[in-house]
């Protein structure tokens, strides 16, 4: 058993967790953006918006890799375009994972933003601006903490879809050991292979982590509804 | 500081007119609920926007639609209680009552502290707004309102969801505080006594338009208007056809009275306020056998709903009295003699 542990090569457990972490912040900030936008819009923009910025939530995620494919593509424009000024090659690469992860998570982040902001009483943010306080400040200081149960699991859900993203990833950044392979690809390859005994240890590392997760939601929402009553 | 508010604002459904001017320090807008007066203090701290119109304070133009200026509500420096005072509830007091100090460091907290002391907040300073009670909640939201130097201090219903108690104590409370402050006060409610108590100034408004505005007691004694008079608490209000000078007829109580002042021909209604009503020998002038028909006990104060015995009245008329909760007696049907004074009809357009 100890032989195993030593043997594993913990590079995916890396991978993902990096993963994760990037795409969770830009999700968390994006996601935030969007939902204080579509708030802003009115009701017609806001359901065009509102559905395209779900889709990545229905769609298969093969279906967004096809996409992602067609976007950051070297023989296409904009994939091109990357490569060309900056050098930047996503197809392939740990910048797909991100990317993959990001689009994929993105809208759980969006979601839960939103719901969060639709709680907030208007009444404080009237208060904050008769106070003198700029549109950021308010947004920043009392929007943001006021909404906080909700964009905290909402940033959990995304940290959790970005860490276990295997569809768009594995068609957009493919699955190389040491630098693109997470533990989900790890765990479909291993087991393509016939060796349930590595994708066992992965998916009870998974399990760990998940369980963690939902654990420090529930924690977080908790603590911070005091009126919550046991029935 | 003369405050001038003239607002149009189009709600489809409802149409927010609203048009007065004042030099009174303490304002307030007296109306039933849905009129539009909360809306107008909304459009007066820069919340709302209204279509057309012009808002100042003294010389301060906040928004005029003629010549384009819309100042953004931080820039009006108006404070705004809310019903629900709208603290921030992640905030402590302390730092509930800084966040609208531009101030930074010593300067600052020196500011929280003197406004601490001086709304007896001390020992609060590090709880959260939903450990606080009612009272200490409104000191709070008004010390923060008050950090801010506001030219002027909008208060929306700041009563009424407190219970009977804890409101009387509060609105002593909240006289007390405002002697601090010099500025402009406007307070927005549908309750008479809470009006009454805190405004020089009255406007009343009705539907979405200010149909009077005047001194407060003035208005109270005579409130000219029907809506008026409804407003301060009028029970009894009949429309009349005018007889003669000094004489109206009052189909709906099937009464003729006479009146102290001339009638004029505008004049379409009359009122006559609950406790007005007096108990009086027989031939007096205004008066009428009058039985009860129902009767309504508070702990000390009884409303008797009274007909014209023999008569077919519409409408019965309320007179309300002092009592004792002994009195139960008095809560039986009787006939008695009721004078309604010529001296305290109201007589309204």
């Amino acid at each position: 058993m100890k032989e195993i542990f030593m043997e594993l090569d913990w590079s995916p457990l890396f991978i993902s967790l990096k993963t994760a972490v990037v795409a969770t912040f830009f999700s968390f900030f994006l996601g935030i953006y969007a939902a204080r936008k579509t708030l802003k819009a009115g009701p017609k923009m806001k359901a065009v918006v509102d559905g395209i910025l779900n889709l990545p939530l229905v769609l298969p995620p093969t279906v967004a890799g096809f996409f992602l494919l067609l976007v950051f593509s070297k023989k296409r424009p904009i994939g091109m375009f990357l490569f060309d000024r900056f050098g930047i090659k996503v197809v392939q690469t740990w910048a797909g994972c991100v990317i993959a992860a990001i689009v994929i998570a993105f809208p759980l982040m969006y979601r839960n933003a939103r719901a969060a902001f639709e709680q907030v009483d208007v009444n404080l943010i009237y208060a904050g601006r008769t106070l003198g306080m700029k549109e950021w400040e308010i947004f920043w200081k009392v929007v943001v903490p006021t909404a906080g149960p909700g964009i905290a699991s909402g940033t959990i859900l995304t940290f959790a879809r970005a860490l276990g993203e295997y569809g768009a990833t594995s068609m957009l950044a493919g699955n190389i050991p040491g630098k693109t392979g997470t533990i989900s690809q790890k765990i479909a390859m291993v087991i393509q292979d016939g060796d349930y005994t590595t994708a066992g240890i992965w998916v009870i590392i998974i399990l760990i982590i998940a369980f963690f997760i939902v654990f420090g939601m529930n924690l977080i929402t908790s603590r911070k509804i005091k009126t919550v009553k046991r029935w | 500081m003369a405050v001038e508010v003239k607002i149009k604002k189009d709600f489809g459904s409802f149409v927010l007119n609203v048009q007065f001017s004042s030099e009174d320090n303490r304002i307030g807008i007296l109306g039933a609920s849905g009129c539009g007066k909360t809306m107008t203090l909304k459009c007066i701290a820069g919340i709302e926007t209204p279509d057309e119109g012009r808002i100042a304070i003294g010389d301060r133009v906040f928004f005029d639609s003629k010549k384009k200026v819309n100042l953004p509500a931080r820039d009006r420096k108006i404070g705004y209680l809310f019903q629900n005072y709208a603290l921030f509830p992640h905030m402590t007091v302390e730092a509930n009552i800084g966040i609208g100090i531009r101030m930074k460091g010593q300067g600052k907290n020196q500011r929280i502290k003197e406004l601490i002391d001086k709304f007896q907040l001390n020992g609060l300073e590090k709880r959260y707004p939903s450990e606080l009670s009612g009272g200490q909640q409104q000191r709070t939201a008004l010390a923060r309102i008050l950090a801010c130097d506001p030219d002027m201090i909008l208060l929306d219903e700041p009563f009424s969801a407190l219970d009977g108690f804890l409101k009387e104590t509060m609105q002593q409370e909240m006289q007390e505080m405002l002697k601090f402050y010099d500025g402009n006060v406007m307070m927005v409610s549908h309750s008479r006594d809470e009006i009454y108590r805190f405004s020089n100034c009255l406007a009343i408004m009705d539907q979405g338009k200010c149909l009077m505005i005047g001194k407060t007691r003035e208005i109270f004694k005579n409130p000219g208007l029907k809506e008026a008079a409804r407003l301060t608490g009028c029970k009894n209000i009949a429309s009349v056809e005018k007889t003669g000078d000094y004489e109206i007829w009052v189909p709906e109580w099937k009464m003729t009275l006479q009146t102290k002042e001339k009638v004029g021909d505008d004049i379409h209604y009359v009122g006559i306020r609950a406790h007005d009503l007096m108990e009086v020998q027989e031939g007096t002038e205004n008066s009428f056998r009058m039985e009860s028909v129902g009767v309504t006990c508070a702990p000390f104060e009884t409303v008797y709903h009274l007909k014209q015995q023999g008569m077919e009245q519409e409408k019965d008329l309320w007179w309300k009295k002092n009592s004792n909760i002994e009195d139960i007696s008095e809560s039986e049907s009787f006939t008695k003699i009721i004078q309604l004074p010529k001296e305290c009809l109201l007589l309204l357009i």
